[in-house]
């Protein structure tokens, strides 16, 4: 596959120079021709890689046309899923691209502010975007970097929005929505750093470029973060990748035998057998239609010897906590089926615990400010469908298969 | 004598004003603290708070109406609004004047609430921590007869019952909001990755 | 043929952040809110049936904090409509 994203120097040489991105890409559309750009980015079937999945050109043109005064650019590298390192490590190594995104949108939707929204905890790409704007000369809109708090929720759209204008990473209910009113009452794009890098490549080769990598109807290329493998980290790969083929070439295996599940999207994602998708092309339609959702790339595998319950749990217990604390039932409800997935993964389940987490979780999607809550309990639901007879068996034994087939061995004895 | 009517209509309509007001009082500190039994609904909490609140606005009109007509009284209507402005015990009739000013102040916004919102609402709705007592500090130093046993022992009542209920606000503990915070914390870290990027 | 109830015109609505568990709303409209283990309530997606419209309004009024609507919302297509 043709690398495009990650084309470029190694990631040991560090973020790359202005001099040798400009050296190997060239500039960008400017001026008359920026006017193109929308059009294109429609046409290209560009998808936010925030974990919306949105068409980029459809968001651009809805800020476009806002009247309230000149529109901001917002990108987005917050990145608080713990699961995803693409974006921190996209605008460390290639910050030039991510600023060529933004100027490309500004110029696109006559922006006059680019604010970079970078999760204060990713230092290095802090670092490198705060050099890489040093060495810029073709900055004609003001560009500010921010700390976004390292919150989970502070990543969200209207919670970004919210942060800046009130310093209060929170989201949102009320309307109007950023890109109406956002950042200082103007109309406001939101855009994950990682598809303004492909905007940056659209821009310069255009719709038919973009389109010419992907499978299974969903163009182009998505950077995802592999975990649970030999050849773990930050890669780029074609839409539509069979997951087992990427399970191959990241070194998790070499067969659906041995992997024992995988949490695709993240935190906010869903759980899936190795076997039941091996042959899964990893893409937005397809995990959609699947149930699942590709969300900002995350493919975390889970080894054999590994318990699915107790990976469950500890997310469980981080979503719970990374609540925004505004909407009760998500503090509550979250909380208490926090605590007792805890409960079942370490052996002390009380009676009717898979029962209630059952319960509480079906009485929580959509009832948050936010899709917090959401996110996780799907994460949930996808885990009791994927692990069922392990969370029967932590329920009623109060252990895990392996535990009791270790136990079983050791032991040597038939009853 | 004719102009004992109006006199008897100014105490008669006060006092039904400041047991109205009390029992006011009492619904809205028992509606805060979520008060509730299985044969009491909490809705009729709030309800009747609304309706007896209104009611006793129409009480306390008659009040002030009756007592600036009273030619005895020679409060002209300029005293029913300004504090002050009475030449008959003008501290005593101001303290009426305030508490029925910021009563009328919270009746007004809470006809309107849903067109100004809650915040501002219920900022204008803690002036009821100062009509209340204003209110009690009135009937015991406004009326000429204020100091008979039977009055006292209204007053007393009065003052008994919001006690009572401003105790039970006060030791509920906190509301579900003040607790969200608390629940939400956790010290957990989450299963992280590192980033290291391909090809490398 | 089965009788059809006329397409509500309105739904209830909360704002999530506003809403502090009081539960009235509940009290007074049960046929469509009920509230989960903590207090807070359970809206069904569907709107509000026309004879529930005044019940759902008293309801709107007596939140504390106003954090129930009623908002428009459009009527679903009726069966002839519904695209295969």
């Amino acid at each position: 596959m043709e690398l495009r994203i990650v084309a470029g120097p190694a990631s040991a040489a560090g973020p790359e120079s202005f001099a040798d991105h400009a050296a190997r890409l060239g500039g960008i559309p400017r001026g008359s021709r920026a006017a193109d750009v929308i059009p294109t980015l429609e046409a290209s079937g560009l998808l936010g890689r925030g974990g919306a999945g949105f068409p980029v050109g459809r968001k651009w043109r809805s800020v476009a046309s806002r009247d309230g005064g000149a529109p901001v650019v917002l990108v987005n590298a917050a990145e608080g899923e713990p699961l995803s390192a693409k974006d921190r490590s996209l605008l460390e190594l290639r910050p030039h691209l991510v600023l060529d995104g933004a100027l490309v949108a500004a110029d696109a939707i006559c922006a006059n502010r680019i604010v970079l929204y970078v999760g204060s905890a990713h230092r290095d790409a802090r670092a490198s975007a705060t050099r890489a704007l040093r060495e810029r000369p073709d900055l004609r809109v003001a560009v500010e970097i921010v700390d976004a708090p390292p919150a989970y929720v502070a990543g969200e759209e209207s919670a970004a929005v919210h942060f800046l204008n009130a310093a209060d990473a929170r989201p949102t209910t009320t309307p109007p929505r950023p890109y109406e009113r956002g950042v200082g009452g103007r109309p406001t794009l939101v855009q994950n750093a990682e598809s303004l890098a492909h905007a940056a490549l659209i821009a310069r080769n255009g719709a038919g470029w973009y389109r010419e990598l992907g499978r299974a109807g969903t163009p182009g290329t998505a950077l995802v973060t592999i975990s649970g493998a030999d050849g773990r980290g930050v890669r780029e790969i074609e839409l539509g990748t069979p997951l087992g083929e990427l399970a191959i070439d990241s070194g998790a295996g070499r067969g659906p035998a041995d992997r024992q599940a995988v949490l695709l999207g993240g935190y906010f994602g869903g759980w899936q057998s190795i076997e039941r998708s091996w042959d899964l092309p990893l893409d937005p339609v397809a995990l959609g239609e699947a149930g699942t959702s590709f969300g900002a790339g995350v493919i975390a595998f889970l080894g054999n010897d590994q318990c699915g319950v107790r990976a469950t749990a500890s997310i469980m217990g981080w979503m719970a906590g990374q609540s925004a604390a505004q909407c009760g039932p998500c503090v509550f409800g979250l909380r208490a089926i926090a605590d007792a997935t805890s409960r079942l993964a370490n052996g002390s389940a009380e009676r009717d615990d898979l029962a209630r987490i059952t319960r509480w979780s079906q009485q929580l999607a959509g009832r948050g400010a936010c899709r917090h809550p959401d996110g996780a309990v799907g994460q949930l639901w996808s885990s009791i469908r994927v692990f069922a007879g392990e969370w029967e068996l932590h329920q009623v034994r109060g252990r895990c298969s392996r535990e009791i087939l270790a136990d079983w061995a050791a032991d040597r004895r038939v009853a | 004598m004719s102009t004992q009517i109006f006199w008897f209509a100014t105490r008669g309509s006060g006092i039904v004003a400041l047991i109205l007001f009390s029992v006011v009082a009492c619904l809205g500190l028992l509606a805060v603290a979520r008060a509730q039994s299985p044969r009491w609904p909490r809705f009729l909490t709030v309800e009747l708070h609304r309706n007896l609140a209104l009611l006793s606005v129409a009480f306390l009109a008659l009040h002030v109406v009756t007592a600036v007509i009273d030619p005895f009284t020679s409060l002209g209507p300029a005293a029913a609004i300004v504090p002050l402005a009475s030449s008959y015990r003008p501290l005593a009739v101001a303290l009426g004047v305030i508490s029925m000013d910021l009563a009328l102040a919270m009746v007004v916004t809470s006809l309107l609430r849903e067109r100004i919102g809650h915040r501002v609402w219920r900022a204008v709705h803690w002036a009821a921590y100062a009509a209340w007592p204003l209110a009690v500090a009135h009937t015991i130093t406004a009326g000429s007869d204020a100091l008979t046993p039977w009055l006292l022992a209204i007053d007393a009542a009065c003052v008994l019952a919001v006690g009572a209920c401003l105790l039970w606000r006060l030791t509920t503990g906190e509301t579900n909001r003040s607790r969200l915070a608390a629940v939400t914390a956790g010290t957990a870290d989450p299963i992280a990755v590192e980033p290291a990027w391909r090809p490398d | 043929m089965p009788a059809t109830r006329a397409a509500s015109t309105v739904a209830l609505a909360i704002d999530r952040i506003a809403c502090d568990g009081f539960g009235m709303c509940a009290e007074l409209l049960p046929e469509l809110i009920e509230l989960d283990d903590w207090g807070y309530p359970i809206v069904g997606d569907d709107g509000v049936p026309d004879e529930l419209v005044d019940h759902a309004r008293r309801a709107v009024a007596v939140c504390p904090v106003l954090a129930l609507r009623l908002v428009a919302r459009a009527a679903p297509p009726a069966v002839s409509e519904r695209r295969s």
